[in-house]
């Protein structure tokens, strides 16, 4: 049964992470990865709300699978060495300590706030 | 030919781009994160994260999958004109459903509100690092490799 939670959230997760990426890209000619961006801080923050309110199966069905599948460590780090290796140093760098920053204040905000709506 | 071929073209919901023709695709993803978040979903029970402690499930876990799509992305895009959905099956999917940010975040909210500040900073600096390293070295090793067979095997031509 955890196993198929796990399926089914990550089922929902990946593809809404492609498609979003997609979305962005073709709204925004930016060599900034947004795309990747948005679905990592977006993870960061419901993860953070459900790890500070929510059952066991709730968590593996929208946190350790759709929130696990949503968000990508493998594509920001890819994406960030293609910065790095195409001359864009700077937004590579900024891409590391953006993606993290806002990550962690996401992280941080979800818990808060799931303290603050049903502590 | 899909379904919405056989509407009249008056009925058709005008789609946004970003959907149209994405029906494979979005399986190849679809699928391949469900393989993904399965094997870090298995890696995690086996190597439970103790409270306070360094999580080393998911550090591998990402850094595995950093160095596999370092490999992968060279192979695919410098020796092999790979089939039209295995970049999204392999890549987007697997390991796109295998690493995590989500969780890599929390984790140090977690670590940072049980009182251990410390950790959290050396896990958040110490997987940065490997991540970004083991992504670099392993295009890098591929690329060598794969050089390597080009001069000696002889196979002039054969890159698309």
């Amino acid at each position: 049964m955890n196993w198929l939670l796990v399926v089914a959230g990550a089922m929902v997760g990946a593809p809404l992470r492609y498609l979003t990426d997609r979305a962005v890209r073709s709204r925004c000619e930016s060599v900034f990865p947004w795309g990747t961006f948005a679905v990592n801080i977006t993870g960061c923050l419901v993860l953070g709300l459900l790890t500070g309110a929510a059952s066991p199966d709730v968590r593996l069905l929208l946190g350790t699978g759709l929130c696990g599948a949503l968000t990508t460590y493998s594509t920001f780090s890819y994406e960030t060495l293609r910065l790095a290796g195409t001359g864009a140093g700077l937004t590579a760098f900024g891409n590391v300590v953006g993606s993290v920053a806002a990550g962690l204040g996401a992280a941080f905000a979800g818990v808060w706030l799931a303290g603050a709506l049903w502590g | 030919m899909s379904a919405s071929d056989t509407e009249p073209r008056a009925a058709r919901n005008p789609r946004p781009p970003v959907l149209r023709g994405q029906a494979p695709v979005v399986a190849a993803v679809a699928l391949g994160g469900a393989l993904g978040a399965t094997g870090r979903y298995a890696l995690s029970l086996a190597w439970p994260l103790q409270p306070g402690g360094f999580p080393w499930a998911t550090f591998w876990t990402n850094v595995l999958g950093c160095a596999v799509i370092g490999a992968f992305m060279v192979i695919i895009t410098e020796a092999w004109a790979a089939p039209r959905l295995l970049r999204p099956f392999f890549a987007t999917g697997v390991l796109g459903g295998f690493t995590t940010f989500s969780t890599y975040a929390v984790d140090i909210q977690q670590l940072v509100d049980s009182g251990h500040p410390g950790t959290g900073l050396v896990y958040l600096a110490a997987t940065l690092l490997t991540a970004l390293t083991a992504v670099w070295l392993a295009a890098a090793t591929t690329r060598r490799v794969l050089q390597r067979k080009d001069h000696g095997g002889g196979t002039e031509g054969e890159r698309s």
